[in-house]
């Protein structure tokens, strides 16, 4: 549906376009959810104001924190892996931005319509334990090695129940491409009323939560925080890293709230489209062209409403205990995950 | 009513407090803009009133930080009453405390037999130079004004003589 726009773009301006689509498909939702809620929520959430200097509402706080960052001295330990050490950092924020790319926004507002695209964005997701195990390792820092380590343990136990939550979603859409997966529930109907078309968190409401749970225990938020408990590790993995590659791990770590967001978005709640039998569209191909222009804003609507949940909880919760932490993933959310994807099963294919 | 499990209790609590803060302002105060008043009996700084002085020295050897330097000499003063005989005194010369040093215990203030030395809830007087938190008798004698009103008495209490 390319063709509809009045001007053909020619391809080296879709790519432009794509490339500047994702900065700020990336940006866009991390400078928001740490103005919104890191600074201002969690601020409001302890009674007291937040910044309040930076502009109107301190809402420039974070370019001047950006700022401050930028001017900061790149320091690497002596006894460092200097050229891992370095690397690190990208590697985590590259993650991220290849994450975003197989998420809809639109009935053609998307980066790549990739047919094996949940399977791709759990791969991807999973990138970026790599980074933060080596960033702990190479920081020749025992707070860092034992932050990496336990990022490591801990990503790795929440990454199962994080796929097998997604498997029912899959098993019910009938497809890996999320494009599919978001049509599936605009054009669902339950018991043959299609006013809400058929989002899956209704069947899916267990999967929803392990997955919501997983996605706390990716971004190493509190409760899940172990890695980088401040009180005893003083930052894990992120401990000597400073100026710009400190940044580069902070928005790392909320453009990655962001993106899993709205993968959950898209996964459990609709993703970009509103029912299609409000307007009478029957599939994708009837979906008028203004959905591009607010596909993405319902899809940040969205991934706001969720990015607040896992913050609330964040600023909410006092932290696990290690040993808790992997037996509530080994021995309560996997069970229950691969229970939900049985049931799922069976009842697809009874009804 | 069944009792909330504690993790929804938790999170009702937080989302309580962003409310109130909505609704009712936080409970902080946006300092160089506004200033909390702090309690009437907070130990912001140590204010001198030097008439009263005897240079006793009671105050500097109580000091656990020898924070308090004081020097008089004695001199005569005229007679109270008309006829008598000149009075000898101590005269202030010098009467320092050293905040960069002052642990704010307040033992000076109790120790002090002649109501010279008083708390005073004024708390901004930090310097860029550690040498010029050492106050001199002018300056804490300037203190004096910041001082409040001692409250008053408990009913019944017994009035000091």
């Amino acid at each position: 549906m390319i063709q509809q726009f009045a001007v053909e773009i020619p391809y080296w301006g879709q790519s432009l376009l794509r490339v500047v689509g994702g900065l700020v498909a990336v940006l866009l939702p991390a400078g928001t959810i740490v103005y919104l809620f890191l600074f201002k929520m969690m601020s409001f959430m302890q009674s007291r104001l937040g910044p309040m200097e930076a502009g109107p509402f301190g809402s420039m706080q974070l370019f001047a924190e950006v700022g401050k960052w930028l001017q900061k001295e790149d320091i690497i330990p002596e006894n460092a892996d200097a050229r891992i050490y370095k690397i690190a950092p990208i590697i985590v924020l590259v993650s991220t931005f290849l994450l975003v790319v197989v998420i809809p926004f639109g009935p053609d507002a998307w980066f790549t319509n990739f047919s094996a695209g949940v399977f791709y964005a759990l791969a991807i997701g999973s990138v970026s334990v790599i980074g933060i195990l080596v960033a702990g390792w190479s920081s020749a820092n025992k707070y860092s090695l034992l932050g990496g380590l336990r990022a490591a343990g801990q990503l790795i136990a929440y990454e199962l129940p994080m796929v097998l939550a997604v498997v029912g979603v899959v098993i019910q859409a009938g497809s890996m491409n999320l494009q599919d997966i978001v049509m599936a529930q605009n054009t669902g109907e339950i018991f043959g009323w299609s006013g809400i078309g058929f989002p899956f968190v209704l069947t899916q409401f267990v999967g929803f939560l392990i997955f919501m749970i997983a996605v706390q225990a990716e971004l190493t938020q509190a409760p899940f925080d172990m890695p980088i408990a401040e009180s005893e590790l003083v930052s894990g993995y992120m401990t000597e890293y400073s100026g710009f590659r400190f940044l580069m791990f902070f928005i790392g770590e909320f453009a990655t709230a962001g993106v899993f967001a709205l993968i959950a978005s898209v996964l459990f709640l609709g993703g970009w489209g509103i029912p299609f039998s409000w307007f009478g569209w029957e599939s994708i191909d009837q979906v008028d062209n203004w959905m591009n222009i607010a596909g993405p804003l319902i899809m940040f609507t969205k991934m706001m409403v969720l990015t607040g949940i896992i913050m609330w909880v964040r600023f909410s919760y006092p932290r696990f205990r290690e040993d808790q932490l992997q037996r509530f993933a080994w021995k309560a959310l996997i069970p229950l995950s691969l229970a939900n994807i049985a049931v799922t099963a069976i009842v697809k294919v009874v009804v | 009513m069944p009792k909330l499990p504690g993790l929804v209790k938790g999170l009702g609590v937080t989302m309580g407090t962003l409310v109130r803060t909505v609704k009712d302002g936080a409970n902080t105060v946006q300092y160089p803009h506004a200033k909390e008043s702090p309690p009437v009996r907070a130990r912001g700084v140590i204010a001198l009133r030097e008439d009263n002085c005897t240079a006793c020295m009671l105050c500097a050897r109580s000091c656990p930080d020898w924070c308090i330097y004081i020097e008089a000499h004695k001199q005569l003063a005229p007679p109270r009453r008309a006829g008598g005989k000149p009075r000898q005194v101590n005269h202030l010369d010098r009467f320092d405390i050293d905040y960069a040093l002052c642990m704010y215990c307040g033992i000076c203030v109790e120790v002090c037999p002649f109501d010279a030395l008083f708390w005073s809830p004024e708390y901004e007087y930090s310097e860029p130079r550690i040498a010029d938190l050492l106050h001199d008798k002018t300056k804490l004698g300037e203190w004096m004004e910041t001082v409040p009103e001692a409250p008053d008495l408990e009913a019944g209490a017994e009035k000091k003589k």
